[in-house]
């Protein structure tokens, strides 16, 4: 089993462990556990199947199975401001700041798809795969994640939301 | 005209369209603005998102998640050690405490925490100084409701120098303060957990300038703190967790 294989891809297990929870550390211990779990069923991986989409599987596990255990401190988490560091104008931090915000008050289900898409670039076929849901689910929670992203950025009111079947 | 597909509308969002469908669907964005906006939206929402997120790739990864190994690894070298050496409890006894198992990480912040507030202090470090060290004890374990002891740790070095009361999120909270001759300065954590009993592995964190070592065993969890580094805290850490589970 090759360790760099894995290593390789903590930057961004960390990238969307930190978007996921908001908190620095939070998400570096959802990381931790990410790898430890990682390492102990790396015989299940298949090699040559999409190693970083495998991961995000057992990172989403880990993060359902952690959230009701944790509620509590992730709540507590999301009242201090993002741990990101932040390379903007004060305009444009402001706005970014207001993004981060729209992120936290989405369900956690959406923010994942929106985060596995966005962020991570997965395809809708990986991040089905990567969450355990059929695609039509990704696109609902998709579709209603960006549309109350846009209304909460553009203070729009709610207007015809259309809803994928 | 058929109304717009909505997965068409993601799939141009995210890049996902074959340049004929793209060009199609500009074509149907030009005659509709409300619908051309909703794209310009979710397309801003994508930059933005990776302007915020982006920037953690560039942090240096934290020692502790490359410290990480394949608990095969552990299982090898448990297998290893029994067979050449021939002292397989000690070995077992090791691959017990390294199993994995989850832990809050912030028994690690808060020990730190207060290891950072209490550490420099010159002439108030403790509450209760090692010299009334079986009162210390007592008072500690009491109002902990459990037996405490304060490990010893002269044989590297480390003298009690007395201990705190403390709060936090559950409670009483016990430090126990060490030095050694150069005024180094280690600080034993003791909380009661949340939740069921449990023992977890044992585990590193940097914080700051503040490396810790944790563990939960049953319904406490422990941590200890010194600004050193993570091989020479190891050292230390090793010999408290055994006196503590003798």
């Amino acid at each position: 089993m090759d360790r760099r294989l894995i290593v390789e891809h903590i930057p961004r297990l960390r990238r969307y462990a930190r978007a996921l929870v908001g908190d620095r550390y939070v998400a570096d211990d959802l990381v931790q556990d990410t790898l430890e779990r990682a390492w102990n069923k790396f015989y299940l991986w298949r090699p040559g199947s999409d190693l970083r989409a495998w991961l995000f599987t057992i990172m989403h596990n880990v993060f359902v199975n952690q959230a009701r255990r944790r509620r509590y401190e992730i709540e507590q988490a999301m009242d201090e401001p993002p741990a990101v560091a932040v390379r903007a104008t004060q305009g444009e931090q402001l706005e970014l700041q207001d993004v981060d915000r729209m992120l936290r008050s989405l369900p956690s289900e959406q923010r994942e798809v929106v985060l596995l898409v966005a962020v991570e670039q997965l395809t809708y076929e990986q991040v089905s795969r990567a969450l355990g849901i059929p695609i039509g689910t990704v696109m609902s929670r998709l579709s209603r994640a960006r549309e109350r992203m846009r209304q909460l950025l553009g203070g729009q009111p709610v207007t015809s939301l259309k809803v994928v079947k | 005209m058929k109304p717009l597909d909505e997965i068409d509308v993601h799939a141009y969002v995210d890049g996902g369209l074959s340049e004929s469908a793209k060009a199609e669907l500009d074509a149907r964005l030009r005659a509709d603005p409300e619908d051309a906006e909703r794209v310009r939206a979710y397309t801003e929402q994508n930059a933005l998102l990776r302007s915020l997120y982006n920037p953690v790739l560039d942090e240096p990864v934290p020692a502790a998640l490359l410290a990480i190994h394949p608990r095969a690894w552990r299982r090898y070298a448990v297998a290893a050690g029994t067979f050449a050496l021939g002292i397989g409890l000690g070995w077992l006894v090791r691959g017990e405490f390294v199993t994995q198992v989850v832990v809050p990480v912030s028994i690690a912040r808060l020990a730190a925490t207060a290891h950072a507030v209490y550490a420099p202090e010159v002439r108030h470090p403790v509450e209760v100084s090692a010299k009334e060290e079986d009162h210390l004890v007592g008072w500690l374990s009491k109002r902990l409701g459990t037996t405490l002891k304060a490990p010893k740790l002269a044989p590297l070095g480390y003298e009690l120098v007395g201990g705190r009361l403390l709060s936090g999120p559950q409670g009483p909270v016990a430090q126990f303060m060490y030095q050694d001759a150069r005024g180094q300065r280690l600080t034993l954590y003791v909380s009661r957990q949340r939740g069921e009993p449990r023992d977890t592995a044992f585990r590193f964190s940097q914080e700051d300038r503040v490396s810790v070592f944790y563990w939960v065993d049953g319904n406490y969890g422990y941590a200890l703190s010194g600004e050193m580094k993570r091989d020479q805290l190891l050292q230390v850490a090793e010999v408290v967790y055994k006196q503590l589970n003798p």
